[in-house]
Protein backbone atom coordinates (compact mmCIF):
# COMPACT_ATOMS: atom_id res chain seq x y z
CA UNK A 1 0.00 0.00 0.00
CA UNK A 2 0.81 3.61 -0.64
CA UNK A 3 0.34 6.67 1.42
CA UNK A 4 -0.37 9.87 -0.04
CA UNK A 5 -0.08 12.82 1.86
CA UNK A 6 -2.81 14.69 -0.38
CA UNK A 7 -3.03 18.03 1.56
CA UNK A 8 -0.06 19.89 3.14
CA UNK A 9 -0.97 23.08 1.69
CA UNK A 10 -3.25 22.39 -0.95
CA UNK A 11 -1.14 22.57 -3.95
CA UNK A 12 -3.07 21.51 -7.06
CA UNK A 13 -0.25 19.77 -8.25
CA UNK A 14 -1.75 16.38 -5.71
CA UNK A 15 -3.22 15.14 -8.61
CA UNK A 16 0.19 14.40 -10.55
CA UNK A 17 1.05 12.54 -7.18
CA UNK A 18 -1.95 10.84 -6.84
CA UNK A 19 -1.43 9.77 -11.17
CA UNK A 20 2.60 8.46 -9.88
CA UNK A 21 1.13 6.42 -6.87
CA UNK A 22 -1.79 4.76 -9.04
CA UNK A 23 1.08 4.13 -11.75
CA UNK A 24 2.64 2.28 -9.01
CA UNK A 25 -0.25 -0.33 -7.80
CA UNK A 26 -4.11 0.21 -7.14
CA UNK A 27 -3.31 0.48 -3.50
CA UNK A 28 -3.64 3.84 -2.51
CA UNK A 29 -4.78 5.36 0.70
CA UNK A 30 -4.55 9.05 1.31
CA UNK A 31 -3.88 11.37 4.38
CA UNK A 32 -5.59 14.56 5.13
CA UNK A 33 -5.66 17.26 7.54
CA UNK A 34 -9.32 18.16 7.14
CA UNK A 35 -11.90 15.86 6.57
CA UNK A 36 -13.57 17.90 4.14
CA UNK A 37 -11.44 16.88 1.56
CA UNK A 38 -12.38 13.82 0.91
CA UNK A 39 -15.16 13.51 -1.40
CA UNK A 40 -12.53 14.37 -4.70
CA UNK A 41 -10.58 11.13 -3.15
CA UNK A 42 -12.70 8.58 -4.78
CA UNK A 43 -13.45 9.74 -8.40
CA UNK A 44 -9.11 9.00 -8.52
CA UNK A 45 -9.21 5.58 -7.45
CA UNK A 46 -8.55 6.17 -4.17
CA UNK A 47 -9.49 3.33 -1.33
CA UNK A 48 -8.99 5.12 1.92
CA UNK A 49 -8.37 8.34 3.50
CA UNK A 50 -6.53 8.95 7.29
CA UNK A 51 -7.67 12.05 8.69
CA UNK A 52 -5.29 13.18 10.93
CA UNK A 53 -6.34 14.87 14.05
CA UNK A 54 -4.70 16.44 16.89
CA UNK A 55 -4.92 20.19 18.63
CA UNK A 56 -1.41 20.70 18.06
CA UNK A 57 -2.36 20.55 14.29
CA UNK A 58 -4.46 23.19 14.46
CA UNK A 59 -2.35 25.58 11.95
CA UNK A 60 0.58 24.34 9.74
CA UNK A 61 3.57 23.11 11.88
CA UNK A 62 5.95 21.04 10.26
CA UNK A 63 7.99 18.87 13.29
CA UNK A 64 4.34 18.09 14.42
CA UNK A 65 3.09 17.11 10.69
CA UNK A 66 6.08 15.48 10.60
CA UNK A 67 5.71 13.16 13.48
CA UNK A 68 2.27 12.73 12.87
CA UNK A 69 2.88 10.90 9.80
CA UNK A 70 5.60 8.90 11.22
CA UNK A 71 3.27 7.86 13.89
CA UNK A 72 0.53 6.49 11.38
CA UNK A 73 3.25 5.07 8.90
CA UNK A 74 4.27 3.24 12.05
CA UNK A 75 0.63 1.61 12.44
CA UNK A 76 -0.16 0.84 8.54
CA UNK A 77 3.50 -0.16 7.04
CA UNK A 78 3.25 1.61 4.02
CA UNK A 79 5.87 0.15 1.10
CA UNK A 80 5.84 4.38 0.53
CA UNK A 81 4.62 7.76 1.31
CA UNK A 82 4.15 10.56 -1.60
CA UNK A 83 3.70 14.04 -0.81
CA UNK A 84 3.58 16.71 -3.59
CA UNK A 85 7.25 18.84 -4.11
CA UNK A 86 5.59 21.75 -2.63
CA UNK A 87 7.67 24.14 -0.37
CA UNK A 88 5.62 22.88 2.29
CA UNK A 89 5.34 19.29 1.01
CA UNK A 90 9.11 19.26 0.92
CA UNK A 91 9.63 20.31 4.19
CA UNK A 92 6.79 17.87 5.74
CA UNK A 93 8.24 14.63 4.15
CA UNK A 94 11.73 15.76 5.20
CA UNK A 95 10.51 15.94 8.71
CA UNK A 96 8.96 12.55 8.13
CA UNK A 97 12.21 11.02 6.95
CA UNK A 98 14.27 12.12 9.37
CA UNK A 99 12.29 11.00 12.47
CA UNK A 100 12.19 7.71 10.46
CA UNK A 101 15.37 7.46 9.73
CA UNK A 102 15.00 7.01 5.87
CA UNK A 103 15.99 8.14 2.57
CA UNK A 104 13.92 10.88 0.85
CA UNK A 105 13.94 11.77 -2.69
CA UNK A 106 12.24 15.29 -3.50
CA UNK A 107 10.82 16.16 -6.42
CA UNK A 108 10.90 12.38 -8.77
CA UNK A 109 9.34 13.01 -11.84
CA UNK A 110 9.25 9.09 -12.18
CA UNK A 111 9.29 6.21 -9.40
CA UNK A 112 9.34 2.51 -10.41
CA UNK A 113 10.48 -0.71 -8.36
CA UNK A 114 9.33 -2.10 -5.11
CA UNK A 115 11.86 -0.71 -2.42
CA UNK A 116 15.07 -2.93 -2.54
CA UNK A 117 15.85 -0.73 -4.53
CA UNK A 118 13.38 2.35 -5.62
CA UNK A 119 14.57 3.73 -9.03
CA UNK A 120 13.43 7.07 -9.52
CA UNK A 121 13.94 9.95 -11.46
CA UNK A 122 13.84 13.77 -9.72
CA UNK A 123 14.99 17.05 -11.19
CA UNK A 124 18.01 18.87 -9.64
CA UNK A 125 18.78 22.42 -10.02
CA UNK A 126 14.97 23.34 -10.51
CA UNK A 127 14.87 21.51 -13.62
CA UNK A 128 18.15 22.17 -14.77
CA UNK A 129 19.24 18.33 -15.15
CA UNK A 130 17.37 14.93 -14.43
CA UNK A 131 18.95 12.63 -11.77
CA UNK A 132 18.23 9.02 -12.41
CA UNK A 133 19.07 7.01 -8.75
CA UNK A 134 18.14 4.09 -6.51
CA UNK A 135 16.68 4.58 -3.06
CA UNK A 136 17.49 1.68 -0.69
CA UNK A 137 14.71 1.89 1.35
CA UNK A 138 11.94 -0.55 2.99
CA UNK A 139 10.08 2.54 3.38
CA UNK A 140 10.39 4.79 0.66
CA UNK A 141 9.57 8.64 1.26
CA UNK A 142 9.15 10.86 -2.42
CA UNK A 143 8.16 14.13 -3.95
CA UNK A 144 6.74 14.78 -6.82
CA UNK A 145 7.38 17.43 -8.84
CA UNK A 146 4.52 19.54 -9.97
CA UNK A 147 3.53 18.54 -13.63
CA UNK A 148 5.19 14.83 -13.53
CA UNK A 149 1.68 13.80 -14.15
CA UNK A 150 0.87 12.00 -17.09
CA UNK A 151 -2.04 13.90 -17.07
CA UNK A 152 -4.23 10.91 -18.02
CA UNK A 153 -7.74 10.08 -16.43
CA UNK A 154 -6.75 7.98 -13.10
CA UNK A 155 -9.57 5.21 -13.63
CA UNK A 156 -11.22 5.09 -10.40
CA UNK A 157 -11.88 1.53 -8.83
CA UNK A 158 -13.51 2.90 -5.99
CA UNK A 159 -17.13 4.26 -5.32
CA UNK A 160 -16.96 5.16 -1.59
CA UNK A 161 -14.01 6.26 0.31
CA UNK A 162 -13.24 4.56 3.57
CA UNK A 163 -12.61 7.54 6.22
CA UNK A 164 -10.90 7.26 9.17
CA UNK A 165 -10.12 8.61 11.64
CA UNK A 166 -5.88 8.86 13.39
CA UNK A 167 -4.96 10.83 16.41
CA UNK A 168 -2.04 10.88 16.76
CA UNK A 169 -0.02 11.19 20.07
CA UNK A 170 1.96 14.39 20.06
CA UNK A 171 3.94 16.33 23.18
CA UNK A 172 2.79 19.89 23.52
CA UNK A 173 6.56 20.84 22.94
CA UNK A 174 5.80 20.11 19.36
CA UNK A 175 3.91 23.56 18.81
CA UNK A 176 7.09 25.31 19.00
CA UNK A 177 7.22 25.30 15.03
CA UNK A 178 3.37 26.32 14.48
CA UNK A 179 2.40 29.33 12.68
CA UNK A 180 1.66 31.78 15.30
CA UNK A 181 0.36 35.00 12.87
CA UNK A 182 -0.80 35.16 9.61
CA UNK A 183 -1.46 37.87 7.24
CA UNK A 184 -3.34 38.15 3.59
CA UNK A 185 -1.63 39.71 0.64
CA UNK A 186 -3.50 42.35 -0.96
CA UNK A 187 -5.06 41.25 -4.61
CA UNK A 188 -3.49 42.26 -7.19
CA UNK A 189 -1.24 40.40 -10.27
CA UNK A 190 0.83 38.49 -9.29
CA UNK A 191 4.12 37.76 -10.77
CA UNK A 192 3.34 34.00 -10.39
CA UNK A 193 0.00 33.99 -11.98
CA UNK A 194 0.27 36.26 -14.13
CA UNK A 195 -0.51 35.74 -18.42
CA UNK A 196 2.28 38.00 -19.06
CA UNK A 197 5.44 38.61 -17.72
CA UNK A 198 7.95 41.48 -18.68
CA UNK A 199 10.98 40.65 -17.41
CA UNK A 200 14.25 42.18 -17.28
CA UNK A 201 17.67 41.67 -16.91
CA UNK A 202 21.11 43.09 -16.73
CA UNK A 203 20.49 45.13 -20.23
CA UNK A 204 18.30 47.46 -18.82
CA UNK A 205 21.07 49.40 -17.27
CA UNK A 206 19.29 51.13 -14.30
CA UNK A 207 16.55 51.20 -12.03
CA UNK A 208 14.63 53.92 -13.89
CA UNK A 209 14.66 51.71 -16.48
CA UNK A 210 12.82 49.06 -15.94
CA UNK A 211 10.12 52.21 -16.15
CA UNK A 212 9.39 51.19 -19.88
CA UNK A 213 8.94 47.21 -19.03
CA UNK A 214 6.16 48.76 -15.80
CA UNK A 215 4.45 50.76 -18.69
CA UNK A 216 4.00 47.61 -21.30
CA UNK A 217 3.03 45.12 -18.41
CA UNK A 218 0.69 47.79 -17.02
CA UNK A 219 -0.70 47.90 -20.88
CA UNK A 220 -1.08 43.94 -21.41
CA UNK A 221 -2.49 43.50 -17.82
CA UNK A 222 0.90 41.35 -16.84
CA UNK A 223 3.56 41.79 -14.33
CA UNK A 224 7.61 42.38 -14.49
CA UNK A 225 9.55 40.20 -13.57
CA UNK A 226 13.62 40.63 -13.62
CA UNK A 227 16.74 38.48 -13.76
CA UNK A 228 19.05 38.09 -10.48
CA UNK A 229 21.17 40.62 -11.81
CA UNK A 230 19.02 42.78 -11.35
CA UNK A 231 17.81 42.10 -7.84
CA UNK A 232 22.12 41.63 -7.02
CA UNK A 233 22.01 45.45 -8.42
CA UNK A 234 19.14 46.58 -6.23
CA UNK A 235 17.23 48.01 -9.61
CA UNK A 236 13.95 45.82 -8.57
CA UNK A 237 12.92 43.71 -5.44
CA UNK A 238 13.54 39.58 -5.07
CA UNK A 239 9.62 39.55 -5.24
CA UNK A 240 9.89 40.11 -8.94
CA UNK A 241 13.20 37.77 -9.64
CA UNK A 242 12.56 34.63 -11.66
CA UNK A 243 14.42 31.79 -11.37
CA UNK A 244 15.89 28.51 -9.67
CA UNK A 245 15.58 30.95 -6.46
CA UNK A 246 13.18 33.34 -7.21
CA UNK A 247 10.12 32.58 -8.59
CA UNK A 248 9.00 29.81 -11.06
CA UNK A 249 6.47 31.23 -13.89
CA UNK A 250 4.30 29.71 -16.54
CA UNK A 251 2.71 32.82 -18.09
CA UNK A 252 0.90 32.60 -22.07
CA UNK A 253 3.88 34.78 -22.80
CA UNK A 254 7.10 35.44 -21.34
CA UNK A 255 8.76 38.56 -22.32
CA UNK A 256 12.43 38.53 -22.08
CA UNK A 257 14.21 41.97 -21.97
CA UNK A 258 18.07 42.41 -21.86
CA UNK A 259 18.57 38.99 -20.48
CA UNK A 260 20.82 36.62 -21.53
CA UNK A 261 19.58 33.29 -20.19
CA UNK A 262 21.87 31.43 -18.07
CA UNK A 263 20.36 28.34 -16.74
CA UNK A 264 19.46 29.33 -13.42
CA UNK A 265 17.32 31.84 -15.41
CA UNK A 266 15.87 29.75 -18.06
CA UNK A 267 14.64 26.91 -14.89
CA UNK A 268 12.35 29.89 -13.73
CA UNK A 269 10.54 30.22 -17.20
CA UNK A 270 11.08 27.87 -19.20
CA UNK A 271 7.15 26.59 -19.07
CA UNK A 272 5.76 29.71 -20.59
CA UNK A 273 4.01 28.54 -23.49
CA UNK A 274 5.40 31.70 -25.92
CA UNK A 275 8.76 33.61 -25.35
CA UNK A 276 9.63 36.48 -27.13
CA UNK A 277 13.30 37.63 -26.39
CA UNK A 278 14.77 41.45 -27.02
CA UNK A 279 18.14 41.41 -26.87
CA UNK A 280 21.31 43.12 -28.77
CA UNK A 281 22.91 39.82 -29.05
CA UNK A 282 21.23 36.92 -31.90
CA UNK A 283 23.18 34.25 -30.37
CA UNK A 284 22.33 34.96 -27.16
CA UNK A 285 20.93 31.74 -25.37
CA UNK A 286 17.27 33.54 -24.20
CA UNK A 287 17.29 34.46 -28.47
CA UNK A 288 18.16 30.61 -29.43
CA UNK A 289 15.64 29.43 -27.22
CA UNK A 290 12.87 31.51 -27.34
CA UNK A 291 9.66 31.45 -29.92
CA UNK A 292 10.11 35.21 -31.10
CA UNK A 293 12.86 37.32 -31.30
CA UNK A 294 13.27 40.88 -32.13
CA UNK A 295 17.29 41.83 -32.37
CA UNK A 296 17.90 45.25 -30.75
CA UNK A 297 18.53 47.44 -28.06
CA UNK A 298 15.64 47.12 -25.74
CA UNK A 299 14.99 50.91 -24.84
CA UNK A 300 14.19 51.76 -28.44
CA UNK A 301 12.18 48.41 -29.49
CA UNK A 302 9.89 48.73 -26.23
CA UNK A 303 8.52 52.13 -26.65
CA UNK A 304 7.93 51.26 -30.30
CA UNK A 305 6.10 48.28 -29.03
CA UNK A 306 4.09 50.59 -26.72
CA UNK A 307 3.15 53.17 -29.32
CA UNK A 308 2.02 50.81 -31.96
CA UNK A 309 -0.27 49.03 -29.39
CA UNK A 310 -1.90 52.51 -28.54
CA UNK A 311 -2.01 53.37 -31.84
CA UNK A 312 -3.58 50.19 -32.62
CA UNK A 313 -6.13 50.77 -29.49
CA UNK A 314 -6.53 54.56 -30.49
CA UNK A 315 -7.97 53.42 -33.73
CA UNK A 316 -10.23 51.13 -32.56
CA UNK A 317 -11.70 53.15 -30.53
CA UNK A 318 -12.46 55.85 -33.16
CA UNK A 319 -13.63 53.08 -35.52
CA UNK A 320 -15.27 51.00 -33.15
CA UNK B 1 21.57 40.15 23.31
CA UNK B 2 24.65 38.32 21.15
CA UNK B 3 24.17 34.98 19.22
CA UNK B 4 26.38 32.94 17.76
CA UNK B 5 25.32 31.78 14.55
CA UNK B 6 26.67 28.56 12.57
CA UNK B 7 25.91 28.78 8.53
CA UNK B 8 25.85 25.49 6.85
CA UNK B 9 27.07 26.22 2.78
CA UNK B 10 27.69 23.81 0.09
CA UNK B 11 30.29 24.61 -2.99
CA UNK B 12 27.95 24.22 -6.29
CA UNK B 13 29.19 24.57 -9.56
CA UNK B 14 27.76 27.76 -11.67
CA UNK B 15 27.03 27.06 -15.25
CA UNK B 16 25.76 29.35 -17.69
CA UNK B 17 23.66 28.20 -20.52
CA UNK B 18 23.77 24.85 -20.56
CA UNK B 19 25.05 22.19 -18.04
CA UNK B 20 28.01 20.22 -19.57
CA UNK B 21 28.13 16.40 -18.22
CA UNK B 22 31.12 13.87 -17.99
CA UNK B 23 31.03 11.73 -20.28
CA UNK B 24 29.97 8.71 -18.09
CA UNK B 25 26.78 11.17 -17.25
CA UNK B 26 27.81 10.78 -13.22
CA UNK B 27 28.38 13.94 -13.04
CA UNK B 28 28.90 17.80 -14.06
CA UNK B 29 31.54 18.48 -15.87
CA UNK B 30 33.38 21.09 -14.06
CA UNK B 31 36.64 21.60 -15.65
CA UNK B 32 35.89 24.91 -16.92
CA UNK B 33 33.12 25.88 -14.48
CA UNK B 34 33.34 28.15 -11.64
CA UNK B 35 32.34 27.05 -8.10
CA UNK B 36 29.81 29.24 -6.35
CA UNK B 37 27.47 29.02 -2.95
CA UNK B 38 23.52 29.07 -3.46
CA UNK B 39 22.02 32.52 -3.53
CA UNK B 40 19.98 31.16 -0.24
CA UNK B 41 23.05 30.22 1.50
CA UNK B 42 24.79 33.73 0.60
CA UNK B 43 21.99 35.61 2.25
CA UNK B 44 22.36 33.15 5.29
CA UNK B 45 25.99 34.16 5.82
CA UNK B 46 25.09 37.57 5.41
CA UNK B 47 22.08 37.63 7.93
CA UNK B 48 24.64 35.49 10.07
CA UNK B 49 27.31 38.55 9.91
CA UNK B 50 24.10 41.17 10.28
CA UNK B 51 23.13 39.55 13.46
CA UNK B 52 26.51 39.66 15.17
CA UNK B 53 27.20 43.58 14.00
CA UNK B 54 23.93 44.23 15.70
CA UNK B 55 23.25 41.80 18.51
CA UNK B 56 27.21 40.84 18.84
CA UNK B 57 28.43 37.57 19.35
CA UNK B 58 29.89 35.59 16.34
CA UNK B 59 29.60 34.23 12.53
CA UNK B 60 31.40 30.89 11.46
CA UNK B 61 30.74 28.99 8.35
CA UNK B 62 30.68 25.13 7.78
CA UNK B 63 31.39 23.44 4.37
CA UNK B 64 31.55 19.72 4.28
CA UNK B 65 32.73 17.84 0.66
CA UNK B 66 36.33 17.54 -0.69
CA UNK B 67 38.80 20.29 0.48
CA UNK B 68 38.37 22.55 -2.10
CA UNK B 69 35.23 23.90 0.03
CA UNK B 70 37.62 25.87 1.52
CA UNK B 71 37.16 28.15 -1.14
CA UNK B 72 33.93 28.66 -0.65
CA UNK B 73 34.25 28.87 3.32
CA UNK B 74 37.19 31.90 2.96
CA UNK B 75 34.63 33.71 0.32
CA UNK B 76 32.15 34.15 3.43
CA UNK B 77 34.97 34.92 5.53
CA UNK B 78 35.36 37.74 3.25
CA UNK B 79 31.97 38.83 3.76
CA UNK B 80 32.58 39.33 7.65
CA UNK B 81 31.95 35.64 8.98
CA UNK B 82 35.04 35.13 11.74
CA UNK B 83 35.61 31.65 11.73
CA UNK B 84 35.77 28.76 8.74
CA UNK B 85 35.37 25.06 8.95
CA UNK B 86 35.94 22.31 6.88
CA UNK B 87 34.68 19.02 7.34
CA UNK B 88 36.71 16.90 4.40
CA UNK B 89 35.08 13.77 3.34
CA UNK B 90 37.29 13.61 0.57
CA UNK B 91 34.05 13.48 -1.73
CA UNK B 92 32.80 15.80 -4.41
CA UNK B 93 28.76 15.05 -3.45
CA UNK B 94 27.23 12.82 -0.74
CA UNK B 95 23.60 11.91 -0.53
CA UNK B 96 22.04 14.16 1.97
CA UNK B 97 21.70 11.63 4.83
CA UNK B 98 25.35 11.36 4.97
CA UNK B 99 25.96 15.20 4.78
CA UNK B 100 23.69 15.61 7.45
CA UNK B 101 25.72 13.02 9.63
CA UNK B 102 28.75 14.90 8.64
CA UNK B 103 27.35 17.78 9.99
CA UNK B 104 26.46 16.88 13.28
CA UNK B 105 29.44 15.31 13.30
CA UNK B 106 31.32 18.33 13.31
CA UNK B 107 29.39 19.99 15.97
CA UNK B 108 30.48 17.20 18.40
CA UNK B 109 34.33 17.82 17.78
CA UNK B 110 34.21 21.76 17.35
CA UNK B 111 34.77 23.47 20.88
CA UNK B 112 32.19 26.43 19.54
CA UNK B 113 28.51 26.00 20.77
CA UNK B 114 25.87 27.86 18.36
CA UNK B 115 22.88 29.12 19.54
CA UNK B 116 21.39 29.52 15.58
CA UNK B 117 22.31 27.50 12.99
CA UNK B 118 21.41 28.65 9.37
CA UNK B 119 20.95 26.40 6.48
CA UNK B 120 20.07 27.66 2.73
CA UNK B 121 16.12 26.24 1.93
CA UNK B 122 17.39 23.81 -0.41
CA UNK B 123 20.97 23.31 -2.01
CA UNK B 124 21.26 25.05 -5.61
CA UNK B 125 22.85 21.94 -7.06
CA UNK B 126 20.68 18.86 -5.87
CA UNK B 127 17.82 20.55 -4.09
CA UNK B 128 17.45 17.85 -1.69
CA UNK B 129 15.16 19.88 0.84
CA UNK B 130 16.28 18.32 3.78
CA UNK B 131 19.62 18.25 5.34
CA UNK B 132 18.63 21.31 7.53
CA UNK B 133 16.03 19.25 8.88
CA UNK B 134 17.57 16.25 9.47
CA UNK B 135 20.32 18.40 11.19
CA UNK B 136 17.77 19.59 13.53
CA UNK B 137 16.08 16.69 13.90
CA UNK B 138 19.22 14.81 15.34
CA UNK B 139 19.88 18.20 17.48
CA UNK B 140 16.28 17.76 18.85
CA UNK B 141 16.05 21.62 17.79
CA UNK B 142 13.36 23.34 16.09
CA UNK B 143 13.99 24.20 12.19
CA UNK B 144 11.19 25.93 10.03
CA UNK B 145 11.95 26.58 5.99
CA UNK B 146 11.15 28.82 3.70
CA UNK B 147 12.21 31.62 5.50
CA UNK B 148 12.86 35.65 4.56
CA UNK B 149 12.73 37.34 7.30
CA UNK B 150 14.63 37.32 10.95
CA UNK B 151 14.00 39.48 13.74
CA UNK B 152 16.02 38.21 17.26
CA UNK B 153 13.18 38.61 20.53
CA UNK B 154 13.41 38.17 23.87
CA UNK B 155 15.22 34.36 24.06
CA UNK B 156 14.33 34.14 20.37
CA UNK B 157 13.89 34.62 17.15
CA UNK B 158 10.95 35.79 15.35
CA UNK B 159 10.72 34.43 11.55
CA UNK B 160 9.01 35.89 8.36
CA UNK B 161 7.80 33.18 5.83
CA UNK B 162 5.96 34.02 2.43
CA UNK B 163 3.23 32.25 1.13
CA UNK B 164 1.18 32.08 -2.06
CA UNK B 165 -1.71 34.37 -0.40
CA UNK B 166 0.20 36.06 2.22
CA UNK B 167 3.01 35.67 5.41
CA UNK B 168 3.18 33.43 8.14
CA UNK B 169 4.73 34.26 11.48
CA UNK B 170 7.14 31.62 13.14
CA UNK B 171 8.61 32.07 16.84
CA UNK B 172 11.20 29.59 18.06
CA UNK B 173 13.67 30.33 21.13
CA UNK B 174 17.07 29.18 20.92
CA UNK B 175 18.96 27.22 20.08
CA UNK B 176 17.16 26.84 16.71
CA UNK B 177 17.76 26.07 13.64
CA UNK B 178 16.39 27.98 10.02
CA UNK B 179 16.28 27.55 6.09
CA UNK B 180 16.19 30.81 4.23
CA UNK B 181 15.73 31.70 1.34
CA UNK B 182 17.49 34.62 -1.53
CA UNK B 183 15.23 37.51 -0.33
CA UNK B 184 16.10 37.56 3.12
CA UNK B 185 18.71 40.46 2.62
CA UNK B 186 20.96 42.09 -0.02
CA UNK B 187 24.40 40.37 0.05
CA UNK B 188 27.25 42.25 0.28
CA UNK B 189 30.27 42.07 -2.23
CA UNK B 190 33.33 41.08 -0.02
CA UNK B 191 35.42 44.32 1.01
CA UNK B 192 39.06 44.36 -0.03
CA UNK B 193 40.34 44.40 3.60
CA UNK B 194 37.44 41.10 4.00
CA UNK B 195 39.48 39.39 1.29
CA UNK B 196 42.84 40.04 2.46
CA UNK B 197 41.50 37.99 5.96
CA UNK B 198 39.66 35.51 4.22
CA UNK B 199 43.30 34.33 2.76
CA UNK B 200 44.85 34.64 5.37
CA UNK B 201 42.52 33.12 8.06
CA UNK B 202 43.38 29.94 9.31
CA UNK B 203 40.15 27.06 9.03
CA UNK B 204 39.83 24.40 11.36
CA UNK B 205 39.25 20.98 9.37
CA UNK B 206 37.49 17.95 10.27
CA UNK B 207 38.05 14.72 8.18
CA UNK B 208 35.60 12.28 8.49
CA UNK B 209 33.71 9.81 6.20
CA UNK B 210 30.08 9.69 6.60
CA UNK B 211 28.14 6.28 6.50
CA UNK B 212 26.11 6.38 3.09
CA UNK B 213 22.53 6.87 3.31
CA UNK B 214 19.92 5.00 1.10
CA UNK B 215 20.08 7.33 -2.09
CA UNK B 216 22.59 6.47 -4.59
CA UNK B 217 22.80 9.16 -7.83
CA UNK B 218 23.40 6.73 -10.64
CA UNK B 219 23.58 9.28 -13.80
CA UNK B 220 22.35 12.78 -14.85
CA UNK B 221 20.58 13.61 -18.09
CA UNK B 222 19.58 17.12 -19.78
CA UNK B 223 15.91 17.16 -20.04
CA UNK B 224 14.38 16.78 -23.36
CA UNK B 225 13.48 20.79 -24.79
CA UNK B 226 10.70 21.10 -26.77
CA UNK B 227 11.05 24.43 -28.32
CA UNK B 228 11.25 24.78 -32.23
CA UNK B 229 13.57 27.54 -33.66
CA UNK B 230 12.87 30.97 -32.65
CA UNK B 231 10.76 33.41 -34.84
CA UNK B 232 12.70 36.48 -35.39
CA UNK B 233 10.29 39.36 -35.79
CA UNK B 234 12.54 41.74 -36.86
CA UNK B 235 15.60 44.24 -36.07
CA UNK B 236 15.02 47.37 -33.67
CA UNK B 237 12.04 49.50 -33.13
CA UNK B 238 10.93 48.99 -36.83
CA UNK B 239 9.63 45.19 -35.06
CA UNK B 240 7.04 46.62 -33.06
CA UNK B 241 3.95 45.93 -35.46
CA UNK B 242 5.05 42.52 -36.06
CA UNK B 243 5.48 41.83 -31.83
CA UNK B 244 2.06 43.99 -31.32
CA UNK B 245 0.44 41.35 -34.08
CA UNK B 246 1.77 38.12 -32.24
CA UNK B 247 0.41 39.82 -28.90
CA UNK B 248 -2.90 39.70 -30.77
CA UNK B 249 -2.50 36.24 -32.05
CA UNK B 250 -1.54 35.05 -28.41
CA UNK B 251 -4.92 37.02 -27.18
CA UNK B 252 -2.74 38.80 -24.82
CA UNK B 253 -3.58 42.16 -25.85
C1 LIG C 1 23.10 28.94 -7.83
C2 LIG C 1 22.65 30.05 -8.71
C3 LIG C 1 21.31 30.43 -8.70
C4 LIG C 1 20.88 31.47 -9.51
N1 LIG C 1 19.54 31.83 -9.51
C5 LIG C 1 19.11 32.74 -10.41
C6 LIG C 1 17.71 33.09 -10.51
O1 LIG C 1 16.87 32.61 -9.77
N2 LIG C 1 17.34 34.00 -11.46
C7 LIG C 1 18.25 34.57 -12.31
O2 LIG C 1 17.83 35.39 -13.14
N3 LIG C 1 19.55 34.29 -12.21
C8 LIG C 1 20.01 33.40 -11.28
N4 LIG C 1 21.35 33.14 -11.20
C9 LIG C 1 22.28 33.99 -11.98
C10 LIG C 1 22.46 33.54 -13.42
O3 LIG C 1 23.49 32.56 -13.46
C11 LIG C 1 22.90 34.72 -14.31
O4 LIG C 1 24.04 35.33 -13.77
C12 LIG C 1 21.81 35.79 -14.48
O5 LIG C 1 20.57 35.19 -14.79
C13 LIG C 1 22.20 36.74 -15.58
O6 LIG C 1 21.30 37.82 -15.63
P1 LIG C 1 21.10 38.68 -16.98
O7 LIG C 1 20.66 37.76 -18.05
O8 LIG C 1 20.27 39.82 -16.62
O9 LIG C 1 22.56 39.24 -17.24
P2 LIG C 1 23.61 38.89 -18.36
O10 LIG C 1 23.89 37.45 -18.38
O11 LIG C 1 24.75 39.81 -18.18
O12 LIG C 1 22.87 39.22 -19.72
C14 LIG C 1 22.51 40.50 -20.15
C15 LIG C 1 21.90 40.40 -21.53
O13 LIG C 1 21.40 41.65 -21.92
C16 LIG C 1 21.70 41.89 -23.30
N5 LIG C 1 21.68 43.34 -23.47
C17 LIG C 1 22.56 44.25 -23.00
N6 LIG C 1 22.16 45.49 -23.31
C18 LIG C 1 20.98 45.38 -23.95
C19 LIG C 1 20.07 46.33 -24.51
N7 LIG C 1 20.27 47.65 -24.43
N8 LIG C 1 18.95 45.86 -25.12
C20 LIG C 1 18.71 44.52 -25.21
N9 LIG C 1 19.56 43.59 -24.73
C21 LIG C 1 20.68 44.02 -24.09
C22 LIG C 1 23.03 41.21 -23.49
O14 LIG C 1 23.24 40.89 -24.86
C23 LIG C 1 22.88 39.97 -22.61
O15 LIG C 1 22.33 38.88 -23.36
C24 LIG C 1 21.80 32.13 -10.36
C25 LIG C 1 23.13 31.73 -10.35
C26 LIG C 1 23.57 30.71 -9.54
C27 LIG C 1 25.01 30.30 -9.57
N1 LIG D 1 27.89 19.72 1.46
C1 LIG D 1 27.29 20.61 2.28
N2 LIG D 1 28.02 21.31 3.17
C2 LIG D 1 27.44 22.20 4.01
N3 LIG D 1 26.12 22.46 4.02
C3 LIG D 1 25.33 21.76 3.15
C4 LIG D 1 25.88 20.80 2.25
N4 LIG D 1 24.85 20.30 1.53
C5 LIG D 1 23.73 20.92 1.94
N5 LIG D 1 24.02 21.81 2.93
C6 LIG D 1 23.09 22.72 3.64
O1 LIG D 1 21.79 22.18 3.61
C7 LIG D 1 20.90 23.01 2.85
C8 LIG D 1 19.87 22.15 2.16
O2 LIG D 1 20.50 21.27 1.25
P1 LIG D 1 19.70 20.14 0.45
O3 LIG D 1 19.07 19.24 1.46
O4 LIG D 1 20.73 19.44 -0.39
O5 LIG D 1 18.70 20.84 -0.40
C9 LIG D 1 21.83 23.81 1.95
O6 LIG D 1 21.24 25.02 1.52
C10 LIG D 1 23.01 24.05 2.88
O7 LIG D 1 22.75 25.08 3.79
Amino acid sequence: MLLLVVQVDDHPAWLDAVQLARGLTDDVHAVLFDASRADELAKQGIKAAHVVEHDVLSDYAPEAYGEALAQLVGELQPSGVLAVGSEKGNEVMAHLAARMRAPFAANCTQISGTGRPWLITRIRGGGMLLEDAEMDAGCGVFTVQPGAGTGAETPSTVDQVDVRRFTPDLRDELARTRVIERTEREAGVSLATADVVVSGGRGVGSAEGYRVLEELAELLGGAVGCSRVATNNGWRPHSDQVGLTGTKVAPKLYIACGISGATQHWVGCMDAKAILAINTDPDAPMVTRSTYSVIGDLHEVLPAVIAEIRARNASAGTSG
Amino acid sequence: MSLDVLVCVKRVPAPGAKVPLTEDGRDIDTRHLGFTIGPHEECAVEEAVRLKERHGGSATVLAVGPPEVAEQVRYAIAMGADRGVVVDTGQDELDPQATAAAIVHALGELDARFDLIMFGNESADAGHYQVGVRVATELGWPIVGGIKGIEVTDGGVRLRREIADGSEVYQLSLPAAVAVKEGLNLPRYPSLPGRLKAKKAKLDTISWQPPPGGLRKIRLRQPEEKRADSVLLGHGPEAAPAVVDVLEELGVC
